[in-house]
């Protein structure tokens, strides 16, 4: 999966992104070891600091855990990747939410939409 | 927080011409700092003050404490704007030159890097394009065990590719402890590496932040940022 950077925003508020979504899809697994900061903050082609603060934060809200010697790595709770998931669509619903109202859709006008093109595709699909 | 480079008022005339003003800054142990300006606003005159190839007309510049001079030069590595290598050298004898001259240079680090870039320690300095000569002495800069890395455009004459090569090489080879400034006005490049960015301008510093700072208080990059305090 490659890094993806856009230049409007923080780059670790989208590092910790990309790392949740890493962890969504599986390329860390629920238990492994990450790289190390310096790794990973040479594939993502970011300063380590910034990996680093990227890092702790997702650390302090339990989807990394690191052990003292050995590195860091994903929680084994499965509930805290699900929430993370769902933290993750939520948001994704509300940018979307707010597209459309910038477009003159309130959010029941928008839901009716979208169940409306949901069924076409599944008829064209 | 711990800094490893200090100026204070500092202050460069030329003939007829402030180059700087007054500059207060400080360089933080452990960070990658961009200074950044458009031409002529005073950023190799700057580094070439912390290097002792110039002296200051006013107010001081420390490293770790220390005036430029002997002591700083054994913890400073600097890439100037001009390659200074003599042309009848081959890379290997450059990196011996560099060897027995610096305390702290890694062989070892300077021949894997060449190799990564494939780069022909055989090859006579002349022989090589402007760009990999460019490369060699990045290579070499980077190579010493320095505690302050201090980089006068160390991308400007290198392809877009063998720029993010050239991060790259910065980005795993200084070590935790060391700081890095470097000089550029190629902004995007870089960004996404830097801790903090310094603009000057007409011998001025007009702002210092972090990046995530400028993103998140602006909604717009760096570069967007530095097109707009400098437009002309």
């Amino acid at each position: 999966m490659p890094w993806e950077l856009k230049p409007d925003r923080p780059i670790y508020a989208q590092l910790i992104e990309q790392l949740q979504l890493m962890v969504i899809a599986g390329i860390y697994p629920p238990g492994a070891k990450l790289p190390s900061v310096r790794e990973l903050a040479a594939e993502a082609a970011v300063n380590p600091n910034t990996m680093q603060r990227a890092l702790a934060k997702l650390e302090e809200d339990g989807l990394l855990f690191s052990q003292r010697t050995s590195g860091r790595f994903v929680t084994e709770d499965a509930g805290q990747i699900m929430q993370t998931k769902q933290n993750l669509a939520e948001g994704l619903v509300r940018d979307f939410l707010r597209s459309m109202n910038r477009l003159g859709y309130d959010a029941q006008g928008a839901v009716s939409l979208l169940d409306r093109v949901t069924k076409e595709e599944e008829q064209n699909g | 927080m711990d800094s490893i480079l200090e100026c204070r008022n500092l202050t460069k005339y030329f003939p007829g011409c402030l180059a700087l003003n007054a500059v207060n800054l400080s360089v933080p142990k452990g960070k990658i700092v961009g200074l950044l300006g458009p031409n002529g606003s005073g950023k190799t005159t700057l580094i070439k003050l912390i290097n002792g190839l110039l002296t200051p007309d006013g107010g001081e510049l420390t490293v770790r404490g220390n005036k430029p001079g002997v002591e700083t030069k054994k913890i400073v590595s600097y890439l100037p704007e001009r390659t200074y290598l003599s042309d009848w050298m081959d890379v290997r004898t450059a990196i011996d030159f560099f060897g027995d001259f610096y305390e702290d240079f890694n062989k070892a680090k300077a021949y894997d890097m060449l190799q990564r870039l494939h780069i022909n320690p055989n090859s006579r300095l002349k022989t090589l394009s402007k760009g990999t000569k460019e490369k060699v002495q990045l290579i070499l800069v980077m190579s010493r065990e320095a505690q302050l890395y201090v980089l006068d455009e160390p991308i400007g004459g290198v392809d877009p590719a063998a720029r993010d090569y050239i991060l790259d090489t910065i980005l795993s080879n200084y070590s935790e402890n060391a700081s890095l400034l470097l000089s550029t006005h190629l902004i995007t490049d870089v960004e996404k590496i830097l801790d903090e960015v310094i603009f000057i301008n007409r011998g001025s510093v007009v702002l210092t932040s972090s990046v995530d700072e400028i993103r998140e208080r602006e909604g717009k990059s760096v570069d967007a940022m530095f097109r707009e305090v400098f437009k002309c």
